[in-house]
């Protein structure tokens, strides 16, 4: 099964770590991408600009609406995912647990929804 | 006459199978919904053909092989089904026809049992689903019997189930036990719902006494059940010793006209002496290993201390207290931390426990918690301070919303107003579980 693995911090604080913290998760990030490529699980992944560059779209009767910054105000921001391969829920959930960001945010962890599947 | 008694004989056994059958069919169908379905199947062929063929040598075997059969045949008619079943689970159809002894070989059959407990009991499924499903599939209760033991109506439940199987399914949780480096905590978490189970029993509520005991009872069973399949494991015998010692006191908890009878003024000659017998020796041989301490295990042991003394005035207060202590250390709950407030009180008088119980209400993490205002009332009224004892009678009630419990606290505020001359006995030993 297919799962993506959706990574969540709060923005500010993260921002707060300094630039000391940040490039060593930088390394762990590069460290945990490579192991999982090495094990078959890695699809796909990459990390995304701060919600400052989000924009929303909407469109309502035919009209375009777009607006600055994400869809919903929340603690925790999308800063990231991973989309992989995994046997059953339990290796995806051991996977999301070697995430470095999940020791201060959270991964949500979502099996993909195939076309076709039920 | 003899029909009849097939019949019975059928009854009896579909009981007794019901859930091993299950727990197989899971397995080799790969999907919950589609297992329940052709057990149903399976009974259905087996009351029908068997009193014309007689009861077949191995019936577990014989039920989990034209089950097997059953639901390979609708995967087969369900093609929107089988696309999904065939993907993920491939060896489900196809292949080579098992011989009866790898579909019910013992060692299989038990590991089922414990792949379909774990998979009921996935952390991925939130509390109420895991305790809905686990009293279902495992214990075998209908979905109406659950509805009636968590209060909530029969469509509630039902719809409770269809999303715990659900999600079981869309979210891939494996139907396996977990890896050793997970067994531990994944342990924890089934004893969580085994607990639950009786404690939702155990509660006084206005609930039927029938229905209650019955969820004693089942989650006693699932304890033993996880203790024959994991034996020699600290917090599974903790557990089990800690339920079977609380379930001992069953017969002399509630009065003839439905009261809650606290645990100082219990009958003690109505406590079951042979589950309290079992609960000491579980309670020893869990303490004794080397494991971490369950927590659990600190429970039942100071459950054992209570049924150990023979009368009330024989209760071991000192060792109580230590023992609260440990478990604050291990466990620290507001409850924990309320009953330790308790045991001091036996111990050192009920000025240093109205400290304790008021540095509690003060961090605010108990407030709404009825025994919490019940148990400072207690410990005013026993150092003579009648009139905030009272309005504490009175927060405890505003918050109290079992009825016998209700009625516990008035007739405790009734006796402050009616003999105001008289010293309080202190009513308040009972309070602990």
């Amino acid at each position: 099964m297919q799962y993506l693995l959706m990574i969540y911090s709060n923005e500010k604080e993260t921002l707060a770590l300094g630039p000391a913290v940040l490039g060593q998760m930088s390394q762990e990030y590069a460290e945990f991408t490579k192991s999982i490529v090495q094990a078959g699980h890695f699809k796909a992944g990459d990390r995304l600009r701060p919600t400052a560059t989000a924009s929303t779209v909407r469109v309502r009767n035919g009209k375009t609406l777009v607006t600055d910054g994400p869809f919903a105000e929340t603690r925790e921001q999308l800063g990231g995912y991973y989309l992989v391969e995994a046997k059953n829920l339990d290796e995806a959930l051991a996977i999301a647990a070697r995430i470095p960001g999940a020791r201060h945010g959270s991964i949500e962890v979502r099996p993909i929804w195939a076309l076709g599947e039920t | 006459m003899g029909a009849a008694r097939l019949e019975d004989t059928v009854e009896a056994l579909f009981t007794e199978e019901a859930a091993r059958v299950l727990a197989t069919l899971i397995r080799l169908l790969g999907d919950f919904d589609l297992a329940e379905e052709a057990r149903q199947e399976a009974f259905a062929a087996a009351l029908e053909q068997w009193p014309r063929q007689g009861l077949p040598t191995n019936p577990r075997a014989w039920l989990v092989r034209v089950g097997r059969n059953k639901g390979i045949d609708r995967i087969r008619r369900d093609t929107v089904f089988r696309t999904k079943i065939l993907d993920r689970e491939t060896h489900v159809v196809g292949g080579e026809e098992p011989a009866d002894q790898d579909l019910i070989d013992d060692d299989w059959m038990s590991d089922d049992r414990l792949r379909l407990i774990f998979t009921c009991c996935h952390p991925a499924l939130n509390l109420e689903a895991q305790i809905a499903l686990t009293l279902h599939t495992v214990c075998g209760l209908g979905t109406q019997a659950v509805a009636r033991a968590f209060l909530v109506g029969d469509d509630t439940m039902a719809q409770r189930l269809v999303r715990a199987k659900r999600k079981i399914r869309d979210a891939g949780i494996p139907y396996e036990t977990p890896e050793p480096a997970q067994l531990a905590p994944r342990i924890e978490g089934v004893l969580a719902v085994v607990y639950a189970v009786f404690t939702e029993g155990y509660a006084a509520t206005e609930g039927d006494q029938l229905t209650d005991a019955k969820l004693c009872g089942e989650a006693i069973r699932l304890a033993r059940v996880l203790d024959a399949l994991l034996p020699e494991r600290a917090a599974i015998m903790g557990l089990l010793a800690l339920m079977l010692l609380h379930d001992a006191r069953r017969p002399a908890r509630v009065s003839g006209a439905g009261d809650v009878v606290l645990l100082e003024e219990q009958d003690r000659t109505l406590w079951n002496q042979e589950q309290i017998g079992e609960g000491l020796t579980l309670v020893e041989r869990s303490l004794r290993k080397p494991e971490r301490v369950s927590h659990y295990a600190v429970e039942a042991a100071i459950a054992a201390l209570h049924a150990q003394a023979p009368h009330k005035e024989a209760t071991d207060w000192p060792q109580i207290v230590g023992l609260y202590e440990v478990l604050l250390r291990l466990h620290p709950t507001p409850v924990v931390a309320l009953n330790h407030a308790v045991a001091v009180s036996m111990v050192d008088g009920p000025a240093r426990a109205l400290d304790l119980v008021d540095s509690l209400a003060a961090r605010g993490e108990a407030a709404d918690y009825h025994l919490l205002h019940a148990t400072r009332a207690s410990l005013l009224a026993r150092l003579g301070r009648r009139g905030e004892a009272r309005e504490a009678y009175r927060a405890a009630l505003a918050v109290a919303r079992v009825d016998p419990e209700r009625r516990l606290l008035t007739a405790r505020l009734e006796e402050l107003r009616e003999a105001p001359e008289r010293g309080d006995s202190a009513k308040l030993a009972g309070m602990c579980p």
